[in-house]
């Protein structure tokens, strides 16, 4: 193997010049035409020492391959992960060395946490200088070692190109995740030969393959023999794509579903056998589901502790059936009763299967064992259902969720930060499609919402995308507005604007005597004028009578706006299970919490 | 429970502190670590020694094969096997009686004198942890001046490895997908 077969760099005569061209090209070149071959045709970054060859190389390549300038490596990653997210497909950033590799950092490890599949590509100094502690020297594989599927440090440039593809490979298959790949600054200047055909060394587990047919065979027993069956369903639903499979199988069963936050949109929420979301902020009938359940069907879920409360009194009386692409998930939290590692779609399209077989008188009885069960979920529903207080002289901000639902018809894509307004939207916002929610469930990043929009935005040029944010994660990413006007990606910014980090107002007021410690942020911008100042509309409603009038305004406006709205200020989400209890805990609304405090 | 689990992992660099930072993140113990060649020179071999009950290993098992680079992960405790750790101990040996005595303890445990003085001997004692932990401490009354221990390496016995695979055996009422333990072959 030959590096640095030049000294002198010969400019390519076209973008990518052809396979039989007799100069080798560069390793930056060899690094994008791989990109090409693996169909990326978005990469968001910010440019630096390091990667200077690449972003040359880039600029040579810009037909085939756009590059969006974001204003903070973090944007970068988050909305590389939107546009993963709203499309399935990987989702690619690129930053420089140092401190371009360590604000990306944050942005990694949300996409690890939600199962994302991207592939992060960063500078590093030249091989010789590794371990000098050389100028915007840092050690990327090292920091981002727990937070990454895999990740690469490239020492030669003919490894380049198989690293690349295997890459992406890792990224999309089995559980999906992020993978970094390091590459030091004299690896893109070497020079290499390229086929596209470089072998995949390490091949994979074979993700696709069936369950085993007898333990499918139980699950579907257990399943008609319940009484009180429970479907818990979560994000490996909307990665798999296993919409039409789960509620084919839900359908012909009449089981009731409860959707995790991950999950949401992977079954429709206007169905009538989705009970709403469970967990701590869920819905009253779906926690109260669980604890009375008496079957679990849990499918692309990882019993997360937001999900579960305390585990040991989660879902007291329910023997549990776990199906989830990754063994590990299975037995990590709650040890299961059977257990099937597959692909979600794959498993519940051969659990259908197994139904389908079975007699109608047999399908009939099951059915009817469960007519009680939907009695007693029908009268929580009626006598719990999610509700909040009116006011008239104050916007409430499930009110504005949904006028939002109304306004744009239940269509739009919805991105949010973290806190009370992702929870509100969750809530308030009906997602009848996988990949319309795009939220940051596993880590809870601030910030996600604005640069995540800009991912869904950009790969769905036509839709209507709404970052939903709290004035506080706003302003962690809000210098993101530039590239959204500079590559007029007209994404809404919606602020449910409090004046305080609400969520953790809400905790203060609950649990700490209502001691507000550190949650004040109204000595905040004007937002309109900030919107403005970045080349983007702004708009403002503070009364319950503009609201909609306003809201309309702003998503019809043609461009990047920000709608500044003004909500009640201690307005707290329910229902809420404290952390660490269970459905019992659950407090339903504000006056239950009066009456009690 | 003490568990010796082998892992066959790709021998280039930084896979072993993927390994090694996998149990610190998720608060695995470590007891001893030891890692060689095999036969292939793609591949290393680790040998880890781990305490947690069953729910624990098994986390551990999973959550190294979810490692790309690692190939396989076999927990050689669940069936006969052999271990094996080495000390090389630095130890008083007095001319006369006391010399007579560290020779004897030797004789007893099988070890080797491998360097002497007119005062000191380095003795190598090679055995199962429990072996190796009692010629120190017999050892230890003489005078003993350093130890340097090598991690625990293993290997199924040969009864064993003719036997069905212990995973393969259903749990009562447990589906354990046979799949998910046969990565990569």
């Amino acid at each position: 193997m030959l590096t640095q077969q030049q000294t002198t760099v010969a400019k390519p005569e076209s973008a990518v010049p052809s396979m039989n061209d007799e100069h080798w090209p560069r390793g930056a070149e060899v690094l994008v035409r791989a990109l090409v071959h693996e169909g990326v045709k978005d990469i968001f970054g910010y440019p630096g020492g390091a990667v200077l060859h690449i972003y040359d190389e880039l600029w040579r390549a810009r037909e085939l391959l756009t590059h969006y300038l974001v204003r903070h490596e973090q944007g970068a990653v988050h909305a590389a992960d939107g546009y993963a997210r709203a499309t399935g497909k990987v989702g690619v950033a690129l930053v420089t060395s140092g401190p371009g590799a360590t604000n990306a950092v944050t942005g990694i490890a949300t996409a690890y946490m939600d199962s994302i599949p991207l592939v992060v590509i960063t500078g590093q100094v030249p091989t010789t200088m590794i371990g000098t502690d050389a100028f915007q020297e840092v050690d990327t594989v090292g920091i981002t070692r727990p937070c990454v599927k895999h990740n690469y440090l490239v020492r030669e440039v003919c490894d380049l190109a198989a690293v690349v593809h295997e890459a992406f490979h890792l990224a999309r298959s089995g559980r999906p995740g992020p993978v970094v790949i390091d590459i030091p600054k004299d690896v893109t200047a070497a020079r290499c030969s390229y086929s596209r055909l470089d072998h995949i060394s390490f091949p994979c587990r074979e993700e696709k393959a069936a369950p085993n047919p007898r333990a499918t065979q139980r699950v579907v027993e257990a399943i008609l023999r319940s009484e009180r069956p429970v479907l818990y369903v979560g994000g490996g639903i909307v990665t798999s794509g296993a919409g039409d499979e789960l509620q084919g199988f839900a359908e012909a069963l009449q089981l009731p579903v409860t959707p995790t936050l991950m999950g949401l949109g992977g079954f429709p929420s206007a169905h009538p056998l989705c009970l709403g979301m469970l967990g701590m902020h869920g819905t009253y009938t779906a926690n109260m589901a669980i604890a009375e359940s008496d079957l679990l069907i849990a499918v692309g879920v990882r019993f997360d502790d937001r999900v579960t409360g305390k585990l040991a009194t989660f879902a007291p009386h329910a023997r549990i059936v776990h199906i989830d692409i990754d063994p590990a998930n299975i037995g990590k939290n709650r040890v299961a009763d059977l257990s099937l590692v597959a692909d979600a779609r794959v498993a519940l399209g051969a659990m259908l299967a197994e139904v389908e077989l079975r007699k109608n008188e047999e399908l009939e009885a099951s059915r009817a064992r469960r007519i009680a069960w939907w009695d007693v979920l029908r009268g929580w529903q009626l006598e719990q259902p999610l509700r909040f207080s009116g006011a008239h002289d104050e916007i409430k901000p499930q009110n504005v969720i949904r006028e939002l639902h109304q306004l744009t018809g239940g269509e739009a894509i919805i991105t949010t930060d973290v806190g009370q307004h992702q929870m509100w939207a969750a809530q308030f916002y009906p997602f009848n499609r996988a990949r319309q929610w795009i939220t940051s469930g596993g880590l809870g990043t601030m910030g996600f919402g604005l640069p995540a929009a800009l991912g869904a935005q950009l790969a769905f040029r036509d839709q209507l995308v709404v970052a939903v944010v709290g004035d506080g994660g706003f302003q962690m990413t809000n210098q993101e507005l530039s590239t959204a006007v500079q590559y007029d990606l007209p994404i809404k910014i919606l602020i449910l604007n409090n004046g305080y980090l609400g969520m953790v107002r809400q905790w203060q007021e609950m649990f700490y005597e209502r001691t507000y410690s550190e949650v004040d942020i109204s000595v905040a911008p004007d937002f309109v004028k900030l919107a403005e100042a970045y080349g983007a509309g702004g708009f403002r409603a503070t009364r319950p009578d503009e609201l909609r009038t306003v809201l309309s305004a702003a998503l019809n406006y043609k461009g990047v706006a920000v709608i500044d709205v003004v909500i009640s200020k201690e307005e707290n989400v329910f229902p809420i299970v404290p952390s660490g209890g269970n459905s019992r805990d659950m407090i339903v609304h504000e006056e239950r919490m009066k009456d009690e405090g | 429970m003490r568990h010796t689990l082998s892992i066959l992992v790709a021998d280039q660099p930084g896979e072993l502190s993927r390994i090694v930072g996998l149990f610190s993140s998720r608060g695995f113990n470590i007891e001893t670590i030891a890692v060689g060649k095999t036969l292939d020179p793609q591949w290393s071999l680790v040998t880890i020694v781990t305490r947690g009950d069953d729910r624990t290993i098994e986390q551990i098992v999973k959550q190294c094969q979810r490692l790309a680079r690692v190939r396989e992960v076999q927990d050689v405790t669940t069936r006969p096997h052999i271990e094996r750790e080495m000390a090389l101990i630095d130890v008083d040996a007095p001319p006369g009686a006391g010399r007579q005595e560290v020779l004897s303890l030797l004789s007893v445990f099988r070890g080797k004198v491998v360097d002497i003085s007119h005062t000191r001997m380095i003795v190598e004692a090679s055995g199962n942890k429990e072996k190796v932990e009692a010629i120190i401490e017999l050892l230890r009354p003489i005078g003993i001046r350093s130890v340097t221990r090598t991690g625990c390496i293993a290997i199924n016995r040969l009864s064993a490895t003719d036997a069905t695979d212990a995973t393969d055996a259903p749990l009562e009422d447990t589906e354990q997908h046979v799949l998910a333990f046969t990565k990569n072959e």
